[in-house]
């Protein structure tokens, strides 16, 4: 394998405490040295990181590759050139996969195409229940030993609550995370946008805040119960918030990821009818954008993910209701995420753990911090450098963004997994 | 983007769409125009040449009797060419196959839609995907806007009441599912309308309503106070069994309009109603025929207000 110097960058590393400038050294794709020279080491690459920052490599929590089952929208070969453009080196695959991730044979298939695309980390979060349909429960320990970090019910209901306690009792028992997006489908009624003024407005069926704090609520409860670790995925209410604190602080193990989409837009940016905006959940008002900003700053949260969801054309060509939700978002995750350090809301260090080491204490993962002796899962970035969101930028298949045309600045110019060079600018 | 979509370069009305974004002047303009019509259908001749050698498809994706058959009558007295199309849509149909659909009329060198669609947002959709030289009239998008029915109310309110600065109006019922409703609001906020109420429970109403511009009322007894314009709203009867309503007894108690409770409104209050009527349900029938009802005239003034902007933007689109 090649030896690697990555000279004279700022290096970020919020596990280790670090911010100086310094230098890097790789090989047998790991990490050998910080800023001290090894003796004998002739770097095979040199990368000059002078003004730009080098940090671990992005860990996103909530991804859709559409592969298997939606090769229509994207593949994973085609988004994990993506991924590796926004310097992510783990992907986290939400288990509504087709067919979903029940089986270890889905979760080998998931493995073997990562292989091919040269992209080996991709971790599959297994499904909750059989099929996602909250009836039977997945054969969890299958899945822990195929390789499933995590089981999950990736936003799907879990309607009848004895099988939620079942699953949560049977996942502590073989101590597997739970990611669970809260979200209570009676209440979410077939809704499309954020209920308030402008889905009032525009006649779309609104999904209340209600529909996420309940079922937030419900599966607080039940891990005090049960034991369970949980994380929540794509909290999205001012209220959900206040739950979660309190629970941090009666002492339960739990933990939540916002999409960072959430931090920036709300229902008053919604074009009128744009299906671009179509995201779940959708949307909410200035109010809980303000909140999910303060939790961030204040810890409340930890994570900050993607949600990435590509789409082919025709499932956003349509009146409002009847698109499919989801942005594609995992290039803008970066610069979004500087925004916020820009903004002042959060602070350079903690954007970047909110990208790395934190989501890997979460999913106990080897990665997430540049100690020696770590795999080199890296990422250096110009915080400065402005780009523009066109077809000469964009590596995702999916086009689903309402960034498409932006300028934004924050971008990758290398990005390293197990010390190998998988992308770089230019 | 609403806004600019329906109307051309010269602030034309091009395509039909929402009441959002037309100023008072245009919805004046639209009033105006109607009343050059009104009085045709009375005469032997029931014709004009406008729009001779168009052709109208009426795109119905949702069933309706009143108002395709006004929007094919407006054409013909437009002496334009009517195609009346009743496609029925599975909740699975998406938007792909609607899109194909507009496209292959286009084919045939279609000059004007009219679309009613179960889903808001549908007939906007359509105006961004249209040929430039094709308007779109929005005969109801789901519970977002139905515009023109809107604009025959407010042709038959100034009809009788003339100016809509003094008018206290009460729009009652089911006002979360209402495409009517909205674009009222909408209409009667932009023509300087003195006060606007929806009166229904909690559950028939949307959130933040009040956002719209208007005064919630929980009380019919309440709402009905001074009120000059009375305009009830529809009743679906999958409201009972979508838990919104206990029954449709209870709602008549609560919220039907009996000869008593109009009593409450001024004495010269009208009613109106968008129809198809639920007799026993939201009005009494002694209200319905009764001396106030002007509910059959704005059946005949729907004809003028579609024909008014018909012609307006089959005018305008030439002009981009």
């Amino acid at each position: 394998m090649q030896k690697i110097a990555i000279e004279n960058g700022r290096i970020i590393d919020p596990a280790n405490q670090t911010d100086s400038i310094g230098s890097l050294y790789i090989a047998e794709g790991h990490i050998i040295s910080v800023n001290e020279t090894p003796g004998d080491f002739t770097p095979d690459i040199v990368i000059d990181a002078q003004n730009q920052i080098v940090c671990p490599g992005f860990i996103d929590m909530s991804t859709r590759l559409r592969q298997p089952g939606q090769s229509h929208k994207a593949t994973i070969k085609s988004e994990t050139r993506a991924a590796a453009s926004g310097g992510v080196t783990t992907l986290v695959l939400q288990a509504d996969t087709k067919p979903a991730a029940d089986t270890p044979a889905i979760v080998e298939l998931i493995k073997d195409l990562a292989d091919k695309a040269d992209y080996p980390n991709i971790v599959t979060i297994g499904a909750l229940t059989q099929k996602l349909e909250g009836q039977e429960l997945s054969p969890m320990l299958a899945l822990k030993q195929a390789g499933c970090i995590a089981v999950g019910n990736a936003g799907k209901p879990v309607s009848n609550l004895l099988i939620l306690r079942r699953a949560m009792e049977y996942a502590a028992s073989h101590d597997l995370l739970l990611i669970y997006r809260p979200h209570e489908h009676s209440l979410g009624n077939k809704g499309c946008a954020h209920e308030g003024a402008i889905a009032t407005r525009y006649g779309l069926p609104g999904i209340p805040y209600t529909a996420e704090t309940i079922a937030l609520a419900q599966c607080l409860e039940l891990a005090e119960q049960t034991g369970c670790r949980v994380h929540f995925g794509q909290i999205s209410c001012k209220r959900s918030l206040i739950k979660i604190q309190q629970a941090k602080k009666y002492g339960l193990d739990v933990s939540a990821d916002i999409a960072v989409h959430q931090l920036h837009l709300t229902e008053n940016d919604m074009e009128p009818f744009d299906s671009a905006y179509h995201v779940l959940p959708p949307l909410r008002s200035d109010q809980d954008k303000q909140a999910l900003r303060e939790a961030l700053s204040e810890g409340v949260i930890t994570v900050l993910c993607s949600d990435h969801q590509p789409h082919d054309l025709d499932a956003k060509l349509g009146a409002f209701p009847e698109t499919e939700p989801g942005m594609a978002s995992i290039e803008t995750l970066l610069s979004l995420m500087l925004k916020l350090v820009n903004d002042k809301t959060i602070s350079l260090s903690q954007g970047i753990a909110a990208l790395t080491c934190n989501p890997a204490g979460i999913l106990r993962l080897p990665s997430g911090s540049l100690s020696v002796g770590m795999i080199a899962d890296i990422c250096v970035f110009d915080a400065h450098m402005s780009w523009t969101i066109d077809s000469t930028t964009w590596k995702s298949k999916g086009l689903n963004t309402p960034f498409w045309g932006s300028t934004l600045s924050g971008r990758v110019t290398h990005t390293l997994q197990s010390g190998k060079i998988i992308y770089s600018l230019n | 983007m609403t806004e600019n979509l329906q109307l051309n370069s010269d602030g034309k009305l091009k395509h039909f769409l929402t009441i959002e974004g037309l100023d008072k002047a245009l919805l004046t303009e639209i009033l105006d125009t109607a009343e050059s019509f009104a009085g045709m259908s009375e005469q032997q001749v029931k014709k004009v040449p406008l729009l001779r050698g168009k052709t109208i498809v009426n795109l119905f994706f949702e069933n309706s009797t009143r108002t395709r058959t006004t929007f094919e009558l407006a054409a013909i007295r437009l002496s334009a060419d009517v195609i009346n199309m009743n496609i029925a849509t599975s909740a699975t149909s998406k938007g792909e196959s609607l899109l194909d659909t507009i496209r292959n009329l286009e084919a045939m060198f279609v000059d004007m839609f009219v679309v009613r669609h179960a889903t808001s947002g549908a007939a906007h959709f359509i105006a961004q995907h249209t040929a430039p030289h094709v308007s779109v009239i929005n005969a109801g998008d789901g519970q977002h806007s139905h515009p023109t029915q809107a604009m025959l109310d407010m042709f038959t309110i100034r009809q009788i009441k003339k100016e809509f600065a003094p008018l206290r109006v009460a729009i009652i019922g089911d006002i979360l599912h209402s495409r009517v409703a909205r674009s009222q609001i909408l209409a009667l906020n932009t023509l300087g309308a003195a006060e606007i109420r929806v009166i229904a429970p909690k559950t028939l109403l949307p959130a933040h309503v009040e956002t719209l511009g208007v005064n919630v009322f929980h009380n019919l007894t309440e709402g009905l106070k001074d009120i000059d314009v009375v305009i009830m709203l529809r009743l679906q009867k999958e409201r009972m069994t979508s838990a919104l309503l206990p029954s449709e007894s209870e709602y008549f108690k609560c919220f039907g309009l009996t000869p008593s409770k109009l009593k409450i409104a001024k004495p010269d209050a009208i009613v109106m109603h968008p129809g198809p009527i639920n007799r026993g349900v939201e009005i009494d029938t002694r209200v319905a025929d009764g001396p106030q009802s002007v509910i059959l005239q704005q059946v005949s003034n729907g004809i003028a207000v579609r024909m008014a902007v018909m012609s307006m933007a089959m005018q305008a689109r030439g002009n981009g």
